[in-house]
């Protein structure tokens, strides 16, 4: 309704809408990151010396690392320098956050987009070859064989993985994996051949049951029986009338599944011992370093965020009920 | 060409051809994959390959075996509708149940199970299994088997505790808002929906920093980032069955909210809810092992299942694979789950009321 | 002519699982023959679960879900088309045996453009090339009264109406100039207005193409109009088998006998129509201020008599019946209900106002909690009404079994364990045991099969005359208003075109919706489509 009074193309409004809510979202989780766990019960100075700190000690602190302005102009502040790209610094070691941080975000994403770029075809193909087979053997095995990689913690895998590849039959690398410089080289995909096989297989399970849930309900849809009806053989099928519709549905799979990526990243970078964001982050929390884990807490959601609203463009681009509407 | 090799592979064809012989597709696509398989692998690695699919292929069997008997065992001493629930259970379901059953005895009666003290340090540092010690010593020499019995005790108390207050608050805040929708809903689903926008870890992570370090401190963080799982899947149930008819002819006969979500909203989305419950106990286990094996979930020296991974992972450099353990017990215990759950979706899907 | 398809001793199975037992095989069509000349069309009529959509797509060597054909042949042009290969059968579907789906909203796939799908058999086929099929799909939009045939083939499906894609469909299937059409309910998703329209392009267009067609419906009034010959199934079984005017005009069989005359009867409406229970004063009522649905809506009702509410989908009837039991309070306006205004939302309502006023809804599986048994079901406003426990409360759910005529073996039954009649008596008998003065029933029978709907509605009024209870009775049906009203309401896109005594308001001086309305209705009368749509060309031209 909105859409008409504008004037404008609804698919266009419906794009900048959904872009405009990604926004809205980043900054309010940066408000629930900073805000809401500061009133969490607890203090910040005191965490930070540990239980047996003096009181002056901690009110020292406190002025030190300016913990005693008000919450609200803090957040400001933080917000303020976040937009212009400077996350503050370290209460540990006193240095720039953002030096650290852009670094590893580097070696993160090339190590996470290397995944990505073997999980997504290979599980959305896995997906299509289960629902070929739809109940037969090949079907049965998939299906056995991704329920209990969900089932396995990441840690295990990845540890698997380094005791057979690395150590018994030595095909890759094992930790520490510190990628040299420049980042993107082949050398260094060569490198990270072990944590990137490691994220595959955390995320293709369930991106792949997901993927094969999502074609069988097309697979069951009228027009696929009608096209079986008008003497179509099953590629013509396959082809014309059943992945012009998936790809809306698949692109959302794959977006909900980025989120077992951005967690099994972080998982993935401890064990290989990978100078990445996520063990930057751990590390951070371990010595409850608030900037540098807030820092954190926010790239990787403002990332994820924004993957989503990539892909839920995406997904409004392939649907033929938006792009041509009455 | 030794015995072993030669029996192995007489077995395969001649299962293979007594299996397409009577027709029984299925198996002979097993058997023959099995075979070919076993020639390349063969080649590959020699007679090691030959051991190991042996040895996964005799487990299978046993785990179906154990999974069929327990399944008529149950048949046979559960009451009448009961034991027709249970004859609906595939041999994974059932086995699934088995093992689940097992290690929660285990966990349970884990100071007469455990041959030795969950701190004691018992023998010297990472020694092999076998012998003295099941399943060999840990990185400061205490009985890993010992350990592995008291982690399952903490590791599924931990997990289930979580599991339940997830469930409940997330249950509590749902039904709250299917029924009374308007503004309580809006303001519900939306907050959901900005925790949800948040990946787990890195939410737990951020708050975990904040927050003292203690158990009930991780029950609760665990629970409420997960209750937004459950509230989605609530939500949507409850929707589903407010806007039928039997629901509305309820309020118009002028029934409580009470009546309404107790009476005719949960009974019917029980078995669904069942199947979710298992989710979030799965989820609640590896969401604390994994934050136990970054060293943010349960602290030494007490045993936990993700921390015994992380004591002894600098092992496994050394091949020595006592890091291995906690990890398949983990990885088991949720399998088994999933498979139990499996079979309750599949049951939702083909269940259309009726007795059972 | 020669005769094109034969079906001998057709005989299909399929395995069911129900739940609690074990799955095993049943025969879901039985033994079926039939012969179909070049250019005739057969009707096969049934109720829901008689075998008829079965029948049809097993002319396309298809069976849906876990359906199979166990016996029997279909020959078309003497070749038995069930021992094709896979090739020889796809070589036949879509070329010379074409099918139309009872919903063409869900059969069409929503990513491609209408005249792609329609064009894509007949060149896939290799019946004629590419431009040539396009040339024929704007053709068949014009056949088939579809409007601007040389633009309507751009459009998405989700661009044009219900009844359009229904035509659209037809148009797929005449395409590639098949020997044979299934048709398989095309009508039946749709408003009656509309099913007319449609009904004469599929008519026109069969005619003209020389095709012949198996038209499935359970509608006898449907296929007489459109049929040569007609089959009637029953659970499978053939019950009786002949030429159109045999079976309108002589039926043999009494099952047959039955269907023709459901119906017949019309009650006399009540004699004084001045002591009304429920009034309602000027409604207006929207769904959110973009969505105004109700506009000025005025009618009442007398004591122990039957309100009619006529209108298709979209006219608001529905919403008028939310607005009255208090669910989407109006903006406008006030319900009276025994002389005094009703609170306009339910949460005001005191209990006995809301015991007063009861409601049957269309569908009576949802209508019924799935896991109460049926003394639950029944005896919940016992205790909530009037505080009946214990034997008290079994004895009187047993007598309101009694008077629903289904008795007491039945309450400790689940409503999965029921058949629609059933269920929908049980609703009834729920709305009953509140003792209410008023009961609104929403479309209770067009979900039921004909036979058991005159079986529920002769309940209704049985019970009204024994209880003096007052009917709001919702319905898009007028046949079954003629059986029952005492007075009717006509709506049209929200507003009440017409309102008063039945003989007034369905008997000339008409409105133009009423007079479209009526004559949309299809009759059980052959040549009734022939004179409806002269009738409708001479009232177009007179304006």
């Amino acid at each position: 309704m909105a859409s008409r009074t504008s004037g404008m193309n609804p698919v266009v409004t419906l794009l900048l809408q959904r872009i405009g809510i990604g926004f809205v979202l980043i900054i309010a989780i940066s408000f629930l990151l900073f805000v809401g766990v500061e009133m969490l019960p607890g203090d910040f100075a005191r965490n930070f010396l540990g239980q047996s700190a003096t009181p002056e000690a901690v009110a020292n602190i406190r002025k030190e690392l300016g913990l005693d302005e008000p919450l609200l102009s803090r957040y400001l502040g933080w917000l303020g320098g976040m937009l212009t790209g400077d996350f503050g610094h370290s209460w540990a070691n006193k240095a720039s956050v953002n030096e650290q941080l852009f670094k590893r975000l580097a070696n993160t994403l090339f190590l996470a987009t290397t995944a990505a770029l073997f999980a997504v075809p290979i599980s959305v193909g896995l997906g299509m070859v289960a629902v070929f087979f739809r109940n037969k053997l090949p079907d049965h095995v998939i299906n056995i064989l991704s329920l209990a990689a969900i089932s396995m913690p990441e840690f295990f895998i990845g540890y698997l993985i380094i005791f057979a590849f690395a150590l018994l039959w030595p095909i890759g690398d094992g930790p520490p994996i510190i990628p040299s410089s420049p980042l993107l080289s082949l050398a260094n995909v060569q490198l990270i051949f072990l944590p990137a096989l490691t994220l595959v297989v955390v995320v293709l399970a369930a991106m792949m049951r997901m993927t094969r849930a999502a074609i069988l309900n097309i697979m069951e849809s009228a027009y696929i029986e009608t096209a079986e009806l008008k003497g179509l053989n099953m590629m013509t099928i396959i082809r014309k009338h059943a992945a012009p519709n998936a790809i809306s549905p698949i692109i959302n799979v794959v977006a909900l599944n980025l989120a077992y990526l951005v967690v099994g990243v972080i998982v993935v970078e401890v064990i290989f011992a990978y100078p990445g964001m996520g063990q930057y982050f751990v590390d951070a929390v371990k010595v409850r370093d608030m900037p540098v884990v807030q820092a954190c807490g926010v790239v990787f959601a403002g990332v994820y965020i924004v993957l989503n609203m990539l892909a839920d463009v995406g997904a409004i681009l392939a649907n033929p009920r938006l792009m041509h509407p009455k | 060409m030794s015995v072993f090799v030669f029996g192995y592979f007489t077995m395969l064809i001649a299962g293979s051809s007594l299996a397409v012989y009577y027709k029984r597709n299925e198996a002979f696509g097993v058997l023959f994959t099995v075979t070919l398989l076993s020639m390349l692998f063969g080649i590959l690695w020699g007679q090691v390959a030959f051991w190991t699919i042996s040895v996964i292929a005799v487990s299978l069997i046993a785990a179906g075996g154990l999974g069929y008997c327990f399944r008529a065992y149950m048949v046979m001493l559960l009451p009448e509708q009961a034991s027709r629930f249970m004859k609906s259970a595939p041999l994974t379901a059932s086995f699934g149940m088995l093992v689940i059953i097992v290690m929660i005895v285990l966990a349970t009666f884990a100071d007469v199970v455990a041959p030795f003290g969950e701190r004691e340090i018992v023998g010297d540092v990472w020694e092999p299994a076998g012998g003295d010690y099941l399943l060999g010593t840990d990185n400061l020499g205490r009985d890993m088997f010992s350990r592995l019995v008291y982690g399952a005790q903490t590791t599924i108390a931990v997990a289930l505790a979580a599991g339940i207050l997830s469930f409940s608050i997330g249950m509590l805040l749902s039904f709250t808002a299917a029924v009374m929708g308007g503004w309580i809903d809006q303001v519900l689903s939306r907050f959901n929906d900005l925790l949800l926008a948040i990946p787990t870890l890195i939410f737990a992570l951020v708050v975990l920093a904040a927050l003292p370090q203690n158990i009930f401190v991780l029950v609760g963080v665990m629970a409420v980032i997960d209750q937004t799982r459950v509230f989605r899947l609530g939500r949507a149930l409850a929707i589903d069955i407010v806007v039928q008819d039997f629901v509305e002819a309820a309020r118009l006969r002028g029934e409580g909210w009470f009546w309404i979500i107790f009476r005719e909203i949960l009974p019917n989305v029980l078995t669904p809810l069942i199947a979710e419950f298992g989710l979030r106990f799965v989820f609640a286990i590896l969401f604390l092992s994994t934050l136990s094996f970054l060293g943010l979930g349960i602290q030494p020296p007490e045993a936990d299942w993700g921390g015994m991974v992380k004591d002894n992972k600098d092992g496994i450099i050394f091949l020595v694979p006592a890091a291995l353990y906690p990890g398949a017990a983990i990885a088991i215990l949720a399998v088994c789950v999933n498979m139990v759950v499996d079979w309750l979706l599949n049951r939702t899907a083909s269940l259309k009321g009726g007795r059972g | 002519m020669g005769i094109l398809l034969q079906v001998r001793d057709l005989t299909i199975g399929a395995t069911v699982y129900p739940p609690g037992e074990d799955p095993h095989d049943i025969e879901i069509v039985k033994d079926i023959s039939f012969d179909l000349e070049k250019g005739r069309v057969i009707g096969l009529i049934g109720e829901s679960g008689a075998g008829k959509s079965t029948i049809g797509l097993a002319a396309l060597a298809y069976g849906r879900g876990g359906v199979r054909i166990t016996g029997g042949e279909v020959l078309l042009d003497g070749k038995d088309i069930l021992r094709y290969t896979k090739a020889g059968i796809r070589d036949i579907r879509g070329r010379h045996v074409c099918y139309v789906a009872q919903s063409a909203a869900a059969g069409f796939n929503p990513a491609m453009r209408l005249a792609e799908q329609v064009v894509e058999a007949t060149v896939l086929h290799g019946v004629m090339g590419r431009a040539e099929a396009l040339e024929r799909a704007r053709y068949l939009f014009g056949v088939l009264g579809l409007p601007d045939p040389d633009e309507f083939g751009t459009r998405y499906p989700h661009q044009v109406s219900g009844g359009q894609l229904q035509r659209a469909m037809t148009a797929m299937a005449l395409c590639s100039r098949p020997d044979l059409i299934v048709f398989d309910e095309p009508t039946t998703a749709l408003d009656v207005t509309t099913q007319i329209d449609v009904l004469a392009a599929i008519k026109h267009a069969i005619e003209e193409t020389d095709t012949a067609a198996i038209y499935i419906t359970h509608d006898l009034a449907v296929i007489a109009q459109i049929s040569d010959d007609i089959m009637v199934l029953r659970h499978g079984d053939a019950v009786e088998y002949g030429t159109v005017q045999q079976i309108i005009e002589a039926p043999r069989e009494d099952y047959t006998r039955q269907l023709i005359s459901i119906r017949a009867e019309i009650r006399p409406e009540a004699p004084d129509q001045s002591d009304s229970l429920l009034r309602l004063e000027n409604i207006d009522a929207e769904y959110g201020p973009a969505a105004k649905v109700l506009f000025d809506v005025s009618m009442h009702l007398p004591r122990g008599q039957t309100l009619a509410v006529v209108g298709e989908s979209g006219s608001g009837k529905s919403t008028a019946a939310r607005v009255i039991t208090g669910l989407l309070p109006p903006t406008q306006g006030q319900v009276i209900f025994d002389g005094a205004p009703l609170p306009p939302a339910l949460k005001d309502r005191t209990k006995d106002q809301l015991r007063e006023l009861q409601m049957i809804y269309q569908m009576a599986d949802t209508a019924m909690n799935p896991r109460q048994t049926v003394a639950e079901i029944i005896g919940r406003p016992l205790t909530f009404y009037f505080g009946l426990r214990g034997e008290e409360r079994r004895h009187r759910v047993t007598e309101l079994l009694d008077q629903i005529e289904m008795g007491d073996p039945f309450a400790d039954r689940y409503p999965a364990e029921l058949s629609g009649g059933e269920k929908q008596r049980v609703c009834i008998a729920r709305a009953l045991a509140a003792k209410p003065r008023l009961i609104i029933c929403d479309e209770p029978t067009s979900a039921l099969d004909p036979l058991v709907a005159e079986g529920v509605l002769k309940l209704l009024m049985d019970l009204q005359a024994e209880t003096q209870v007052s009917y709001l009775f919702i319905t898009h049906d007028i046949a079954t208003v003629r059986a029952i009203a005492d007075s009717v309401a006509v709506m049209y896109l929200g507003k009440v075109v017409r309102f008063g005594p039945k003989s007034k308001v369905l008997n000339p001086p008409f409105d133009d919706y009423t007079d479209l309305l009526l004559k949309s209705v299809p009759e059980m009368e052959l040549g009734w489509l022939e004179q409806a749509l002269a009738s409708r060309k001479m009232a177009a031209a007179g304006n």
